[in-house]
C-alpha cells in the first residue's frame, strides 16, 4: 500500500512537469495550428533561468532572500521563454503559417540553435541578450502610451533599443566578472540546488513525501488554475478562444489576430518555462533536458486532446505514473513474486528509455480504438 | 458625405477574375440591396468590403477615409459590421460571449465595454433565454439573429447583410426583416444587403444588379420590374 501511494505520488509530480509544458504546446497548437518542435528547449531555457537566478541569489547582497529564489525563477523562467517564444513566432513560425511540414522542419532546426546557443555562449552573456530583447520589445510600448502621439515613434523606438542594448551589455559583463561560473561558455550539466526548507521530505501515513516534489506539484496546481481562469474569464481569454476557433470571423469582428497571436505564443512559451523550473529541481540541466521531455508532451496533446483540459490533467498524470511505475521497476518492488517470465519483462523495460518506448506503443494501441483522444469532443459542431 | 463608395474593384481568387469593376455607394440611413444569381460574385464583393479578399485594384471609401490597406480587424473599428453568409458564430463560445465580442469593434474594444445594451433584446428577444448556451448549439434561423446582434453591438456606420434569410423559415425572415427596418430607422445607418426573397429585397431603397462580376443594373428597388426580377433573383 505504501509502496503504491509512493510510486502514485511520484508519478503526479513526473505528470506535472508534463501537464504545464503541455497546457502551453496545446495553447499554442489549439491557437495557430503549429506544432512547435522547440518547445522542450523553451523548457531548458526556463531551467538555466532557475540556474543563473540561483546563482544570482547567492550573491552577498541578495543572499537573505536566498530562500526565495524559487518564486523568482518561475517568473524570470516565464518570461525568458515566453520572450524567446514571441521572438520565434515573429521571426520564423509567422512566415511558415499554413504550412505544418516546413513549420516543423523550422522550430526543429530552432531547437537546434537554442541547445548549440546554451552550449557555446556563456550564460551570462546569453543572459544580457534576452534582458536587452525584453526591454527592447517592452519599452516602445510602455512609452508610447505615455506619449499618445505616433510622431515620435521611429525615435522611441531607436532610443529604447539602444538602452536596451546598453543595459543587456552591462548585465552581461556584471554577471561574467561577478559570477565566475556563467562567465565562461560549458556544455556540462549543471546543477540547481534546491534551498534548504525544500530539502527533505514530511512524514505522512509512514510515506515521506519530498518536498521538492510537493512544491513541484503547488507550482502545477497554480499554473493550471491560473490558465484556466485566464482563458475563461479574462478578456484576452474570450479572445484567445474566439480566434482559436474563427480567426477570420474574430478578425471582422475588430480583434486584433496579430496581438492575439503574440500574446498566446508567449503565454505558451512562458508555460514552457515554468515547467522548467519544475525540471531544475528534478534532476540536472543540460542542455539536451528538453528532448527528454519534449516526446512526453506530445502523447499527453494526442492522448488528452488538444483543448480539452480534463483530459490534459488525466493524460499527463496517466503518463507521469506509468512512467514511474515501469520505468523504475516498481512493479517488481509491489509484487516481489511475481510469475517468471513476466518478471524478466517487467525488468526488461525497466529503464527510462525503455518505459518511454512501451508507453508510447501502448498509445498507439490506444488510439486505434479511440482515435480522437481520451475525450472527443461533443455537439452540434464537431458535424458541421 | 457618401456613406460607403467604391471605385472599379476588381478581385481575384488566384487567377480567376471574380469582380470586374465594381462601383457602388451607399447613403446614411439608406438600404441598399445586392442582387444577382449564385456564384456571381456577390459574398466576394462583402468579403472585399470588409478586407478578407484584397482587391487587386480599385478604392474603397467610407465616409471618404480609404480604406484600401486597412485590415478586417481596423475596417471593423472603422465602422463596418459584418454578418456573414453562414453566420460564422463562434461555436464554443457561450451567446453572451458571441455578444460581448461584437463590441470589440467599439473604441477601446472588450476592455472598456463590458455590458450588453439590452436594446439588442428587444429586436431579438429569444438571444436572452439562450445567453449561457454554446453558440454552435442555436438553431440556424437562431444562430442568425445572434450575428446580427452580434454586428449591432459594434455600432457600426454601415452594416453588410449576406444573405441573412437564406435556409430560416418563413416567420423568421419576417422577424428579421422588421428588425433591420428598425435598425435603419433608429439608428440612421447604412445597410448592404444581398438577398434573394424578393419581399425583402423590395423593402431596400435601391438595388444593384450583379452579372458575371460585374453590376449590370441599378435604380430604385420600387422601379424594380419583373424583367429584372426573373433575370436577377433566383425564385
Ligand atoms: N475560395 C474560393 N476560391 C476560388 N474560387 C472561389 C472561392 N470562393 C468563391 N469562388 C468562386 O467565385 C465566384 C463567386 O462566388 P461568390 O461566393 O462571391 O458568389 P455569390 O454571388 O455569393 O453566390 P451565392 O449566391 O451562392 O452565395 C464563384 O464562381 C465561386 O465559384
Ligand atoms: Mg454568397
Amino acid at each position: 500500500m505504501q509502496l503504491i501511494l509512493e510510486s502514485l505520488f511520484n508519478g503526479v509530480a513526473i505528470g506535472s512537469v508534463l501537464l504545464i509544458a503541455a497546457l502551453g504546446l496545446a495553447i499554442v497548437f489549439g491557437l495557430m495550428g503549429v506544432i512547435n518542435l522547440a518547445h522542450g528547449e523553451l523548457m531548458m531555457l526556463g531551467a538555466y533561468s532557475t540556474y543563473i537566478t540561483q546563482l544570482i541569489f547567492k550573491l552577498p547582497i541578495l543572499m537573505p532572500f536566498y530562500n526565495a529564489y524559487v518564486i523568482v525563477a518561475i517568473a524570470v523562467a516565464f518570461l525568458v521563454s515566453g520572450v524567446v517564444g514571441i521572438l520565434l513566432e515573429r521571426s520564423v513560425i509567422r512566415r511558415l503559417y499554413g504550412n505544418p511540414l516546413e513549420t516543423l522542419l523550422a522550430t526543429w532546426g530552432v531547437s537546434l540553435i537554442l541547445q548549440q546557443f546554451v552550449r557555446s555562449v556563456p550564460l551570462a552573456y546569453g543572459a544580457g541578450l534576452i534582458i536587452a530583447l525584453l526591454l527592447g520589445l517592452l519599452l516602445p510600448i510602455v512609452l508610447s502610451k505615455e506619449f499618445i502621439s505616433n510622431r515620435y515613434d521611429r525615435f522611441i523606438k531607436l532610443g529604447s533599443w539602444s538602452i536596451a542594448t546598453l543595459i543587456g551589455v552591462l548585465t552581461a559583463s556584471g554577471l561574467s566578472s561577478s559570477i565566475s561560473k556563467i562567465g565562461r561558455a560549458s556544455a556540462r550539466n549543471v546543477d540547481v540546488t534546491a534551498p534548504s526548507w525544500m530539502r527533505g521530505g514530511i512524514d505522512l501515513w509512514g510515506i515521506t513525501f519530498p518536498v521538492t516534489r510537493l512544491v513541484i506539484i503547488v507550482i502545477t496546481l497554480i499554473s493550471v488554475l491560473s490558465v484556466t481562469w485566464f482563458l475563461n474569464r479574462s478578456v484576452w481569454g474570450i479572445r484567445i478562444r474566439a480566434v482559436t476557433q474563427n480567426r477570420s470571423m474574430s478578425d471582422c469582428l475588430g480583434i486584433s489576430t496579430e496581438t492575439v497571436d503574440i500574446l498566446t505564443f508567449g503565454i505558451g512559451s512562458g508555460l514552457a518555462g515554468v515547467a522548467g523550473v519544475a525540471v531544475s529541481l528534478l534532476g540536472s540541466v543540460g542542455p539536451n533536458v528538453g528532448g527528454s521531455y519534449i516526446v512526453g508532451c506530445f502523447m499527453v496533446v494526442v492522448l488528452g486532446g488538444v483543448g480539452n483540459l480534463i483530459g490534459t490533467v488525466i493524460a499527463s498524470f496517466s503518463i507521469g505514473i506509468l512512467t514511474d511505475l515501469i520505468g523504475a521497476g516498481r512493479l517488481l518492488t509491489i509484487w516481489p513474486d511475481m510469475p517468471g517470465p513476466l518478471a524478466s519483462t517487467v525488468d526488461f523495460f525497466a529503464t527510462t528509455s525503455m518505459a518511454r518506448v512501451l508507453i508510447f506503443a501502448l498509445i498507439v494501441i490506444f488510439l486505434q480504438f479511440r482515435p480522437a483522444g481520451l475525450f472527443p469532443q461533443k455537439g452540434r459542431m464537431v458535424e458541421a | 458625405m457618401t456613406l460607403l463608395e467604391t471605385h472599379n474593384i476588381n478581385t481575384y481568387y488566384g487567377e480567376s477574375h471574380i469582380l470586374r469593376d465594381i462601383d457602388l455607394s451607399v447613403q446614411h440611413g439608406e438600404m441598399v440591396c445586392l442582387i444577382g444569381r449564385n456564384g456571381v460574385g456577390k459574398t466576394t464583393f462583402l468579403k472585399s468590403l470588409i478586407g478578407l479578399l484584397e482587391p487587386r485594384s480599385g478604392d474603397i471609401y467610407l465616409e471618404g477615409n480609404s480604406l484600401n490597406r486597412m485590415q478586417p480587424h481596423q475596417r471593423a473599428r472603422a465602422g463596418i459590421g459584418y454578418v456573414p453568409q453562414g453566420r460564422e458564430i463562434i461555436p464554443y463560445l457561450t451567446v453572451e460571449e458571441n455578444l460581448l465580442l461584437g463590441m470589440e469593434a467599439l473604441k477601446g474594444g472588450l476592455t472598456a465595454h463590458r455590458k450588453i445594451d439590452s436594446f439588442i433584446f428587444d429586436i431579438f428577444p429569444v438571444l436572452r433565454k439562450f445567453l449561457a448556451r454554446k453558440g454552435g448549439d442555436l438553431s440556424g434561423g437562431q444562430q442568425q439573429q445572434l450575428a446580427i446582434a452580434r454586428a449591432l453591438l459594434g455600432s457600426p456606420k454601415l452594416l453588410l447583410l449576406d444573405e441573412p434569410t437564406e435556409g430560416i423559415q418563413p416567420n423568421i425572415v419576417q422577424d428579421i426583416e422588421s428588425a433591420v427596418r428598425r435598425i435603419i430607422n433608429e439608428k440612421g445607418i447604412g445597410v448592404l444587403l444581398v438577398e434573394q426573397h424578393l419581399h425583402f429585397v423590395r423593402q431596400a431603397d435601391r438595388y444593384y444588379a450583379m452579372q458575371r462580376g460585374g453590376i449590370v443594373a441599378t435604380g430604385r428597388t420600387s422601379d424594380l420590374s419583373q424583367v429584372v426580377v426573373d433575370k436577377f433573383l433566383s425564385v
